[in-house]
């Protein structure tokens, strides 16, 4: 589904990713861990297409297509979706306006019909319990005034709403209490089917014992330098990074 | 150029939808101002005596008066010679049904969807309809008869109610009281009448449609509302004119008195020509409007939503004398390109207990200016008086600027009077949340501002605020960097 070949990118000329190569099939859930500035949010933004980005060389490719030749709001309507670390608040514009522009975008990008407001009021309702997100949040406006916790709830009850094929959860479990914590694990797992994958970005091991990921990349220095199953998260999690950073500048 | 800055600026490019002329037969005057043409002008409308000496009156004491040059805006000296001051369509004069209105006029409000069909006013909305100097066409006038409402261009108004007119008309706008009302006195030609009896509640919106066609004339129509003791009405007023090159005046007045118990809700999208993208050519928008809060209780409450224009220099205000009165500003200013905007309030309060909220959003785009300029003044008597004002401007591009010129007088001591003011962009990080949720940037613009100007779009009515949202997305298109 997602094949990353040697991607550098650079932000106002410094270089953050220094020739990443990762994939993802179908039906997989990867972890990608790591210490602060090791450039793990600047993969997920390459992703999404922030146009601060630059990638210096290397590719990303997604469903066969080259995500580079694609604006970020085409990226989203195939079917890419990422859980902001800061989501923004828009102020005035109520959740199901935003949601529903947000749906008929995409359907339209479908040649789908646009959603009426009584079936796109329905699904949000349904939708609304996977995160057990409380009802009035989806009148206010987008993030206005939402706590940490709801933000991040928010963008979970997003996901479900939109049914990505591939998520990018960018750090979704910071600044979460236990309780969030366990039901933004419970909504990404209900939405977990052999027909999308999911890309988790966490700092903690914490979310992956209730998110179980196939695959655990750590990412250090703009590399990925090492990967494994779920047990290497539970190594992270006993010995922190220090002892892959010697690893790493040992060899360098 | 980044590709948002491109966006931006090919929505804003986008062009003005009204700017086409009707080819009809006009009836105008030569240009120029004099008090010959002040005659001509009374005597086309065969208008009694008072009325020809008041606007012979204005004249004298607008030539007294200088332009006022306060306002933050640039206006191009304007040659007042050289403007026709009273252009009619030909077939006008008097119409007894449908069938008789030039059918290039009808269709020319077809094509500015004004309801004017007969079929069409089953939507319910009453419509007075002023082309040019002269009032088209004004229905729904008998249903409204029924109930002692009087709604007839100001013309018919003068002809067969002169006894109100003249005993309103001045009321609230004096003829001295400002440069162009001074000018709207001694020249204005037509515009609308509304009355309200006692106890009446208007069972539908009234509206004005204005329109200016004729090359090189000025508009300048008055509007008279008169509310009786526990009436109400709800009054809507849109305007647009043909793209020109060269620079066209409006300068009308708004008079509103609301007696005891009354309720006056006037909004007003205005979208007259705002000019090319280069500033050439535009509208002149220098309107006076103010209210009368005569009697106790009493409300009158302003919405406009300005996207149109060159120039606008408008501050429809509000004169809180009845106790307990209630006057309310809301309003949309949209500049862009090469737009300039001067405008906000005046809260005057006079009686106890009186009451008043202004919300202004100023958004700001292109190379335009953006002002919002409001005076709350609180009277020795007004004890216990209160007003609340947020002035919030959003700024689009980095070539645009958006001003804020808040006065407070306040000479009781009782008085509360707050004051917020906030500046905005719209963030990039806003803009790429709403990509990344598959929204594009034109469709996210229009979202983000229309939330940001939901506080005031809420308070239109339904088939108005409509409208304006979608005014707001054309008028915006391609605006943010």
């Amino acid at each position: 589904m997602l094949q990353i070949k040697d991607l550098r990118v650079s932000i106002d000329g410094k270089e953050i990713l220094k020739g990443i190569n990762l994939s993802v099939k179908t039906g997989e859930v990867h972890a990608i861990m790591g210490p602060n500035g090791s450039g793990k949010s600047t993969l997920a933004s390459a992703l999404a297409g922030q146009d601060y980005i630059q990638i210096t060389s290397g590719k990303m490719f997604y469903e066969g297509k080259d995500l580079t030749e694609l604006s970020p709001e085409d990226r989203a309507r195939e079917g890419i979706f990422l859980g902001f670390q800061y989501p923004v608040e828009i102020p005035g514009v109520s959740m199901v306006n935003f949601l529903r522009t947000s749906i008929n975008s995409i359907r339209k990008y479908r040649n789908q019909e646009p959603m009426s407001a009584g079936d796109f009021l329905k699904l949000m309702r349904e939708k609304k319990n996977i995160v057990e997100i409380d009802s009035d949040l989806t009148n206010r406006s987008v993030n206005e005034g939402f706590s940490g916790g709801e933000k991040k709830k928010n963008e979970i009850f997003q996901m479900a709403l939109l049914e990505p094929r591939l998520a990018i959860l960018d750090e979704t479990d910071s600044g979460l209490d236990i309780d969030a914590l366990r039901i933004v694990s419970k909504g990404v797992n209900k939405l977990r089917s052999p027909e999308n994958a999911t890309i988790i970005i966490t700092h903690y091991q914490r979310l992956l014992e209730y998110i179980i990921p196939d695959v655990v990349h750590v990412l250090y220095k703009g590399r990925i330098v090492k990967s494994g199953d779920k047990s290497l998260a539970k190594e992270l999690e006993e010995h922190g990074y220090d002892w892959i950073k010697q690893e790493v500048d040992a060899n360098a | 150029m980044t590709d948002q800055e491109k966006i931006l600026s090919d929505v804003t490019g986008s062009d003005y939808k009204f700017g086409f002329q009707t080819v009809i037969d006009t009836d105008t005057i030569p240009k120029g101002l004099s008090e010959e043409v002040i005659r001509i002008i009374s005597t086309k409308k065969e208008e009694p005596e008072w009325l020809t000496e008041l606007r012979l009156k204005s004249y004298r004491h607008w030539q007294t008066m200088k332009m006022p040059k306060w306002a933050h805006l640039r206006i191009p000296e304007i040659n007042y010679q050289d403007i026709i001051y009273y252009a009619a369509p030909r077939r006008s004069a008097k119409y007894t049904s449908m069938d008789e209105v030039d059918p290039e006029l009808l269709d020319t409000f077809n094509k500015l969807g004004i309801p004017l069909e007969e079929q069409k006013q089953l939507a319910g909305v009453a419509v007075d309809a002023v082309m040019d100097s002269i009032s088209v066409k004004t229905t729904f006038q008998e249903t409204l008869a029924d109930k002692g409402i009087i709604f007839c261009s100001f013309s018919e108004a003068v002809k067969n109610h002169p006894d109100l007119v003249k005993k309103y008309m001045g009321s609230v706008v004096p003829y001295t009281d400002n440069y162009f009302a001074t000018l709207n006195t001694a020249v204005f030609s037509d515009g609308s009448f509304c009355y309200i009896p006692k106890g009446v509640r208007c069972p539908m919106e009234l509206s004005t449609y204005f329109r200016i066609n004729t090359a090189n004339t000025g508009q300048f129509e008055r509007t008279l509302i008169v509310a009786e003791d526990d009436a109400y009405v709800s009054y809507l007023e849109g305007c647009t004119a043909p793209m020109r090159d060269e620079n066209q005046l409006h300068a009308a007045i708004v008079e509103i008195v609301a007696m005891e118990n009354a309720e006056v809700k006037y909004s007003t999208v205005q979208n007259w020509y705002p000019g090319d993208k280069n500033g050439k050519g535009g509208v002149y928008n220098f309107v006076t409007k103010r209210g009368m809060c005569k009697g106790d209780n009493s409300k009158i409450s302003w919405t406009q939503v300005e996207t149109g224009s060159a120039i606008t220099w408008k501050y429809p205000s509000c004169i809180l004398r009845g106790n307990n009165s209630i006057g309310e500003f809301y309003s949309v200013a949209v500049t862009n390109n090469y737009q300039q905007a001067d405008t906000g309030t005046k809260m005057t309060h006079i009686g106890k207990n009186t009451r008043s909220t202004v919300i202004s959003k100023g958004i700001s785009a292109g190379r335009s200016e953006n002002s919002y300029r409001g005076l709350v003044k609180v009277l020795k008597g007004a004890t216990g008086a209160r007003n609340y004002s947020q002035c919030d401007s959003l700024l689009l591009g980095d070539k645009c600027g958006a001003h804020t010129f808040p006065y407070l007088e306040v000479d009781n001591s009782s008085a509360i009077v707050e004051h917020e003011a906030t500046t905005s962009k719209i963030g990039e990080d806003q803009i790429f949340y709403c990509n990344q949720r598959g929204i594009d940037t034109e469709n996210a613009i229009s979202l983000i501002v229309n939330g940001y100007a939901k506080e005031v779009l809420n308070k239109l009515p339904m088939e108005f605020a409509v409208e304006a949202q979608k005014l707001l997305a054309i008028t915006l298109e391609g605006s943010v960097g």
